[in-house]
């Protein structure tokens, strides 16, 4: 059976190789210029503007999401389907209600790979983008997996709480019960753990299937949400909220009148610096998460890229070659990153109570 | 790079979709779940300490049971020693009243025998009297005659007589 598997595994990868390496010869043949990695590495990580599925005879297969955009300088709203900006060919523009538009290529000094307004003059400008892009459909598919797994269990509990719990609401309690337990109890005070746990939950579940959907290549996940600078600033932005605006005395008592000589206090170098930590803790987290997913992500799509690389070097043989190694390692890196979708998301919430527990403190551990 | 720039108009989506998200599940998730495992965590210590109480009553029933049976049969021991103590006891009283009676049957009878005894004896008495008197008469008629005959005489009286003194 294991050999039979292996027989499988390799002539699967073998295949795969061959057809990779096929599809690098013709867009070699067919397009001379060189592989542009930068822009597959950074045009998979980052947003955008469509959906991209898959191509077919060289058409693109695209979920056109709507450009929502307000000009600036008086400029009015503007909203439109992502088709017309994305298929636009160099030097194009997309006019609408006689403005006009066009989406800069990843490899632009300025704005790349963000919808520019072009000016009359020439000129480019950013308008006040409000697209619902790739990131923004994978928010919001991650909040309505959230809602869908999670309501249904809660209305079956608020229906009957005493009822024997049926295999999705042994999981749905099983997932709950391994964060409260585990990260929320231990670092926020009991009396508060009502208060503050719907949302370390949340900031969990959030992260942890945005990781997992992250994880996925094909739609309508792939999107690399938690690897956003933009979405982990807004988490990071929540629990500074919650931290310092539900902070007690005692905590506010701390950063403004800490237990250090007086000297350190009358001229405020103390207090500027326990202020700018209650800063440092939040960017920390933010940049991370950040960090930690997009490296993940930028990893597998350097190990596919590396394969029309080697391709291009040295031929398709190598890249044939290139592509079973790179195979194996994208396995083992996917693999890799389940651990860390689940790692972060640990690490977030658990940094994340433990802030809101210092700040709930009441008296001095000592 | 663009990539470390935080997008605005993202940051809106995300803030508006995790808000709506948290408020959602803040209000009809976590507290319910939290709450019925809570209510079902309570509920399940509850019937445990039950348990054990009962458990605890139970074995203190049949303590007592066993208890109560032991001193059933003590009793019951007890109850019987008496009544063979009282049997041998009325026994024995009986014993005694009958060996009164007896002796008081005996001295009645010993004194209904003095009795008849002394009448015979009074009898006897008047009996003798009645002869001495009726030999003295006889003597005091004969002693007119002859001395000799009169001693013979009296002899032959008590001669005749023999029969009634020696009764």
């Amino acid at each position: 059976m294991k050999t039979v598997l292996r027989h499988i595994a390799l002539l699967f990868s073998l295949a795969c190789a061959v057809c990779i390496s096929g599809f690098a010869q013709e867009t070699r043949t067919e397009r001379p210029e060189k592989f542009d990695s930068k822009s597959f590495i950074f045009g998979h990580t980052g947003d955008s503007y469509c959906y991209h599925i898959t191509e077919i005879n060289e058409k693109p297969v695209c979920v056109w999401l709507p450009v929502i955009v307000k000009c600036k300088d008086g400029g009015g709203w503007h909203c439109f389907s992502s088709k017309h900006v994305c298929e636009l060919e160099d030097g194009e523009a997309f006019e609408h209600d006689g403005t006009r538009f066009r989406i800069e290529p990843i490899k632009a000094e300025k704005y790349p790979g963000k919808l520019v307004e072009v000016k009359p003059d020439g000129g480019l400008s950013r308008p006040f983008d409000l697209s619902f892009t790739k990131n923004a459909f994978g928010i919001f598919l991650v909040c309505a997996f959230l809602l869908a797994f999670f309501l249904p269990a809660a209305r079956k509990y608020r229906k009957d709480p005493m009822a024997q719990p049926t295999k999705y609401q042994g999981l749905v309690e099983w997932l709950t019960y391994m964060v409260l337990d585990g990260i929320i109890k231990p670092n926020v005070p009991a009396s508060k753990v009502n208060k503050f746990a719907p949302y370390l939950l949340t900031v969990f579940f959030f992260i942890f299937f945005a990781n997992l959907f992250g994880l996925i290549p094909f739609f309508p996940f792939s999107a690399n949400v938690t690897g956003n600078l933009s979405i982990t600033l807004v988490l990071a932005l929540l629990t500074y909220f919650f931290v310092n605006v539900f902070g007690n005395k005692h905590y506010w008592k701390d950063i403004l009148w800490p237990d250090v000589p007086l000297f350190l206090k009358v001229i405020p170098i103390m207090p500027i610096i326990e202020l700018i930590s209650t800063i440092t803790k939040p960017f920390a987290l933010m940049v991370r998460l950040f960090a930690n997913i997009l490296a993940g992500h930028i990893i597998i799509m350097v190990l596919m890229a590396l394969i029309f690389i080697i391709g291009g070097m040295y031929g398709a043989g190598m890249g044939g070659v290139m592509s079973i190694v790179s195979i194996f390692m994208s396995v083992f890196m996917t693999a890799v990153e389940l651990l860390v979708a689940y790692i972060q998301a640990y690490v977030f919430t658990m940094l994340s109570a433990i802030f809101i527990g210092m700040a709930q403190q009441e008296t001095e551990h000592e | 790079m663009d990539l470390f720039l935080p997008e605005s108009g993202l940051m809106i989506w995300m803030l508006i979709a995790f808000l709506i998200v948290l408020v959602i599940l803040a209000k009809a998730g976590w507290p319910m779940i939290m709450g019925a495992v809570e209510q079902r965590n309570t509920h399940i210590a509850d019937s445990l300490l039950a348990a054990e109480e009962a458990n605890n009553a139970l074995a203190g029933i049949e303590q007592k049971r066993q208890e109560a049976m032991a001193e059933a049969q003590a009793e019951q021991i007890k109850i019987m020693k008496e009544s063979q103590d009282l049997k041998a006891q009325l026994i024995e009283e009986a014993k005694v009243e009958a060996r009164k009676e007896a002796e008081k049957i005996v001295a009645d009878a010993r004194l209904k025998i003095e009795k008849e005894q002394a009448e015979a004896m009074a009898n006897i008495k008047n009996e003798v009297i009645a002869l001495s008197v009726d030999i003295a008469e006889k003597l005091l008629q004969r002693e007119l005659d002859d001395k000799q005959s009169q001693t013979a005489y009296i002899e032959e009286l008590l001669k005749n007589n023999q029969p009634r003194i020696e009764a």
